[in-house]
């Protein structure tokens, strides 16, 4: 188990309270001035040293990231978006720091600002998360007051203003570019890439984009070294995270633990075991819904880092660990999930606006058993016309899910649904019609 | 997306009141000069702050004109994103989650409550006319499964027999108490925690 002293969000739980002088007592904001007198490519090469890789969900090495940023501003300001759009079920590791560390949240902010060049920045809330919002904002005005941030921020020559933005239940704004969509005020659709919001993002200037895990981080990691980071998990996978343990444990909580904790430790130690036994357990969701479950033979051995997971083809992404123990119906569960997809595609590409309505309707027979048999490579082929084939990331992880319920519990699912397809004689079916419907017509 | 559709019956005129109107210039000046667009979320908001919980055809008019913008740029932004009401709702709105992180945990005996205390079908008004209900997607507080959303605050850990509860105290016009309902502290572990225990006993 991690040891205390090298958690960073030592208020994870709110004992301590989360206000500006409790939170100068944990460290925050002490030496903000020095840090940045250490220059721009500095403060880049730490976070790149220390493998900081975004929290986000994709990984993506936050240093490089930064890099990516203009060098000099031109006759466009830059701008950095913090994305505070928690949605993926499973997740709530946001949630707490916006509520109990805000003030590693904007201190973050401060230090990513001035190492992108920024001036300006937004932070992205969820509308759901109004509450936590008005307690960010309290934290963000105890900061003016305090000149941490504003003009000549903590001292440090930089300016920087910070606003809040809510969403409005779009799980989609959650994705980079439509988040910046959102932001402009328009629908949260999500825009092609290349150009990359690094050149061109929010109203068409360079924009930095990351995770509040991500920038939360970095002035921790500035003020202990990258070595120190560096040396907790293991090799490009690097520190702590805030791991969620939700569904069907003891005691479902958040916890920070180092990367590469075996999965067993997270759930038995952590989130107190599985309702019923660890032998009751029949399958885990590692990184939030869109990530393949993983059955519990492999749970047994089962490292939680980003390339580890990916090795089990699935994937670390936000660490929202969901339990399912063998109470539960598998095809159920992820049927549910499809729904959730299907409600939030936000219609823009025909894949995936279409393809997360047929995989619902497909599992939600199949969990009543009334599909056919064909049905079960059908939905296969289904998921894989949608993966790969959209504007963003949205089309694979609305088809990864069901994909990893394929992969592990095809048998399950051909049990329950063995009868063969109703329409024999008419051979000229559309390709992927449900044949279901088609019945009722002959 | 969103399937809601704007009510049938619509005021004819929409104008914000002194506050509202306080409030929309301090977020406007939150976006760059002539990027008042990005206030249309924030405007939306407190037009349905204003409004009762619910958004008319004549705010979304008054909010293009207050931003120069199309009027079909408005109801597009308010018709995709899920939190915009577009038809009443009652005056405690409540919103329970039943993605798969709370159906686990017992969603559906929530929504049983729901349609027991307030209304059979979702987004209907109970008999007094204060309450309504609907499902929603994935609130994410999925550690505190399963919980709901009541106006501004979540109800956390929650069971059929206190979500009743809940909702009763709601008929009777009171505001329970937010938070977890076994009351445990936030998000940590109840009973087994094994993290920063030197802080918690401090």
């Amino acid at each position: 188990m991690l040891k205390d002293q090298d958690r960073i969000f030592k208020n994870l739980y709110n004992d301590l309270g989360s206000d500006i002088t409790s939170s100068q007592k944990r460290g925050d904001w002490v030496n903000t001035k020095e840090l940045t007198n250490k220059g721009r490519d500095w403060i880049i090469n730490e976070i790149k040293n220390s493998q900081l890789r975004g929290r986000g969900g994709a990984g993506f090495p936050t240093g490089l990231k930064w890099s990516f940023a203009p060098k000099e501003i031109g006759s466009r300001p830059h701008y950095l978006v913090i994305n505070a759009d928690e949605s993926e079920p499973g997740t709530c590791k946001d949630r707490d720091l916006l509520r109990f560390e805000p003030h590693k949240l904007i201190e973050g902010c401060l230090i990513a600002s001035f190492a992108v060049q920024a001036h300006v920045c937004y932070i992205y809330i969820r509308g759901e998360y109004f509450i936590e919002g008005q307690k960010l904002q309290a934290a963000i005005d105890e900061a003016y007051n305090k000149n941490l941030i504003g003009k000549n921020a903590a001292g440090t020559g930089w300016d920087l203003d910070i606003y809040i933005h809510y969403g409005a239940g779009a799980y989609i704004c959650g994705e980079e570019t439509a988040l910046l969509e959102s932001i402009e005020g328009k629908k949260g659709q999500p825009r092609l890439k290349p150009p990359f919001p690094a050149l061109i993002g929010l109203y068409g200037c360079p924009t930095i984009i990351n995770n509040v895990e991500t920038i939360a981080v970095v002035p921790t990691i500035l003020r202990k070294g990258s070595k120190w980071f560096s040396s907790l998990g293991r090799e490009k996978n690097t520190g702590t995270k805030i791991f969620c343990i939700s569904g069907n444990v003891n005691n479902p909580c958040n916890v920070e633990e180092e990367m590469n904790i075996s999965l067993k430790e997270l759930i038995e130690v952590h989130a107190g075991g599985v309702i019923g036994g660890w032998d009751n357990l029949q399958a885990v969701i590692p990184g939030g819904s869109s990530m393949p479950l993983i059955p519990k033979e492999k749970c047994e051995t089962l490292t939680m880092d980003f390339d580890s997971l990916m090795a089990e083809k699935s994937g670390l992404g936000t660490a929202g660990v969901v339990v399912i123990n063998k109470d539960q119906d598998i095809i159920k569960c992820m049927a549910r999930i499809a729904r959730f997809y299907k409600h939030e595609s936000c219609g823009q590409c025909t894949p995936c606006r279409e393809g997360t309505g047929w995989m619902w309707r497909m599992l939600e027979r199949m969990s009543k058993g009334e599909a056919t048999r064909d049905e079960v490579d059908m939905l296969g082929d289904v998921t894989d016309q949608i993966a790969g084939h959209t504007i963003c990331a949205f089309g694979e992880g609305s088809s990864w899910p069901v994909q990893g319920l394929l992969r592990h519990f095809k048998k399950e699912i051909k049990e329950r649904n063995k009868f063969d397809p109703i329409v024999k004689e008419n051979k000229n079916i559309p390709y992927l019609v449900d044949q279901h419907l088609l019945d009722k017509n002959a | 997306m969103s399937l809601k559709k704007p009510a049938k019956d619509q005021p004819e005129n929409f104008e914000f009141n002194s506050s509202s109107l306080e409030e929309a210039k301090t977020i406007i000046a939150k976006y760059p000069e002539g990027k008042q667009q990005s206030a249309v979320m924030a405007l939306l908001y407190i037009a349905q702050r204003q409004n009762d919980n619910w958004i008319p055809l004549a705010a979304m008019k008054y909010i293009a004109k207050f931003l120069d913008m199309p009027y079909i740029k408005v109801y597009e932004v308010a018709t995709f994103y899920s939190m915009y009401n577009l038809s009443p709702v009652g005056k405690y709105f409540i919103q329970v989650c039943t993605t798969t992180p709370c159906m686990i945990r017992g969603a559906n005996k929530l929504v049983e409550a729901c349609k027991e205390k307030i209304s059979e079908n979702e987004s209907e008004l109970s008999k007094d006319k204060t309450c309504s209900w609907m499902e929603v997607e994935c609130l994410g507080a999925c550690v505190n499964a399963p919980m709901m959303q009541i106006n501004d605050n979540y109800y956390e850990d929650l069971d059929k027999e206190k979500t009743l509860k809940i909702l009763e105290s709601l008929l009777n016009g009171e505001t329970p108490k937010p938070g977890s309902y076994r009351g445990r502290i936030n998000n940590e572990p109840e009973n087994n925690r094994k993290t920063l225990l030197d802080l918690k006993n401090a």
